[in-house]
């Protein structure tokens, strides 16, 4: 842990030194979380717990130590069962979950799309929801509406652009997430199974939108339990078991080795749902 | 708790190029860079404000009439409910002095119970995407300032019917005012806060509202409480604002300096401590939802 001097020293000359050779590099990360296991915690449950002296805190180790790279232009696959700690790596390369220990540098603007979709308000239009998520995301009024276009076209979405999104299937919900996210000149790309959205048609021009950011020298890190989507589109995967990395090779080594453990351990998979 | 409190990562920074996260011992991040960031999602808080607006309807002819039909009525209700308890006795200027006092405090306490949904309903958002979550509160702020303005054109009419004192002693409401914000932003930080560990607290905030608003010098004047409960009075965080607001609004003076110290030292204590508790907390968020 450093001290608060040496961060702030690090803000400045970091950005002052060369630019190095990878987007995301993640140093001897872990992450714990202490959670209650009430899912809606009250006042009213906690002084019942008081009285009789009970602790409902429970202790989530979802990422050990875990120490990657990942370089310009490249795409990572992440895989994994469930529980394995894939999307909270990703949340903390997002910056919306604390490190516990260890330390996460990111260069350049993120872009998410994360498994429980973007955040949008299903009472809003379309149009409204790409405003508010692209403010969200840190851009300016004039960037949004310099990028509306581009994102309307993508999705294919026509008139529905102006409805409220509580009329989307779920599949145009999927294809204005993506949009939303691959349009905001992302240097960092991070999906969590976000790709089963959207029809054959639709995967295939995602797939092109992201090889054509990776040709940009931008960065993906890609969560799926499709291991085809993987193997089509990473060079490089992460196999994540338990919080730590199993694996970490060229992603059809990682998919090879990922399918033998799946069958071996099937039951503890589904165990885990 | 203050394990995880101390356990907590941080981001530099929500918009810059260059993001590394850490651990850090205190509970909260940089504020220079927080506060950096906060200001650069102005566009965000100001959008998030009238989406909402537009959610409750406020954007129809019918929804903009209900925002000043509604806290009028209110106070016809207060007015009649004192008019019998009193039998009568009590004139127009104190049908002034109430809507004034009622839709100041309700200005503060839809901050307050907005502000205690914020973070909570703020959901899928906060779960997300990387922001300065202390927009979340700030929103509900917004929104309850935008829905108190219309109220503020509604008592003017009052005021010169009533033929209330007009002149440049008028300006002190403006510093009133943002102070009654200040104390609002702060309140409803720490409600926000507090409704993530004890989701019950939407509950029983509306009685505690309601006993607050009982107990302000709103439906009585200050010099009709009883010495005996006058320290009750003193009190009350909102008492040297709704003070100041009638002195200056009702009898046309110029405000004591007690009252605008209070005020003064009530909102700056509120605002700075529930800030700082949201933001030591608000890293936290994302795994309590």
């Amino acid at each position: 842990m450093r001290s608060v001097s040496d961060e702030a020293a690090l803000d400045t000359d970091e950005q002052a030194a060369a630019a190095p050779d990878w987007v995301v590099k993640v140093d001897r990360l872990s992450v714990t979380y202490r959670t209650t296991v009430e899912k809606k915690p009250t006042l009213q449950k906690t002084l019942i717990r008081l009285g009789r002296r009970e602790r409902v805190i429970r202790e989530i180790k979802a990422v050990r130590d875990v120490s990657f790279e990942v370089p310009h232009g490249a795409v990572l696959g992440v895989v994994g069962v469930n529980g394995a700690g894939k999307s909270t790596l990703l949340r903390t390369l997002a910056g919306i979950l604390p490190p516990t220990r260890g330390r996460v540098e990111v260069v350049g603007r993120v872009s998410t799309l994360l498994a429980l979709g973007v955040g949008f308000n299903r009472d809003l239009t379309g149009r409204e929801n790409v405003v508010l998520g692209g403010l969200a995301a840190g851009l300016t009024r004039d960037q949004v509406a310099a990028k509306f276009e581009e994102i309307a076209a993508f999705a294919e979405l026509g008139d529905f652009m102006d409805l409220p999104m509580r009329t989307y299937s779920s599949g145009m919900y999927g294809r204005l997430a993506f949009s939303v996210a691959v349009n905001m000149e992302p240097d960092i790309l991070l999906i969590d199974e976000a790709l089963s959205a959207g029809d054959a048609r639709f995967k295939e021009k995602s797939f092109e939108k992201m090889r054509e950011l990776c040709s940009q020298a931008r960065a993906i890190v890609l969560v799926s339990h499709g291991l085809r989507s993987i193997r089509q589109l990473c060079n490089e995967a992460i196999w994540m078991h338990e919080g730590r990395i199993a694996m970490r090779d060229e992603s059809s080594a990682v998919i090879q080795a990922y399918r033998e453990f799946l069958q071996v351990g099937e039951s503890e998979a589904t165990d885990e749902e | 708790m203050s394990a995880v409190a101390e356990r907590r990562g941080r981001g530099d920074d929500f918009g810059g190029e260059w993001h590394v996260y850490e651990p850090h011992k205190v509970g909260l991040p940089p504020l220079g860079a927080y506060f950096r960031a906060l200001w650069r999602r102005r566009q965000f808080l100001f959008e998030l404000a009238r989406t909402s607006l537009r959610a409750q309807h406020f954007n129809t002819t019918l929804g903009q009439l209900w925002l000043v039909l509604n806290p009028v009525m209110l106070a016809i209700v207060y007015f009649t409910l004192v008019y019998i308890i009193r039998h009568g006795g009590r004139g127009s200027e104190f049908l002034a002095h109430l809507m004034m006092s009622l839709f100041a405090f309700r200005l503060v306490s839809t901050s307050v119970g907005q502000g205690a949904r914020s973070v909570v309903g703020g959901g899928r958002l906060l779960l997300n995407t990387a922001f300065p979550r202390l927009i979340l509160p700030l929103e509900s702020v917004l929104v309850s300032v935008m829905r108190f303005l219309p109220t503020v054109a509604v008592y003017a009419i009052v005021h010169a019917v009533v033929g209330l004192p007009v002149g440049f002693h008028l300006l002190w409401v403006v510093p009133i005012l943002v102070l009654f914000v200040a104390f609002a932003a702060g309140a409803a930080m720490f409600t926000g806060t507090a409704q993530v560990y004890f989701r019950d607290l939407t509950n029983f905030l509306p009685y505690f509202t309601r006993i607050w608003l009982y107990t302000s010098p709103i439906l009585f004047y200050a010099e009709d409480v009883p010495s005996g409960l006058k320290p009750l009075l003193a009190a009350n965080p909102m008492y040297p604002l709704l003070g100041a607001l009638n002195d200056v609004v009702i009898e046309g003076k110029n405000p004591p300096l007690g009252y605008m110290l209070g005020g003064l030292a009530w909102a700056a204590g509120t605002v700075v401590v529930g800030a700082l508790f949201f933001i030591s907390r608000e890293r936290e968020f994302a795994i309590r939802l």
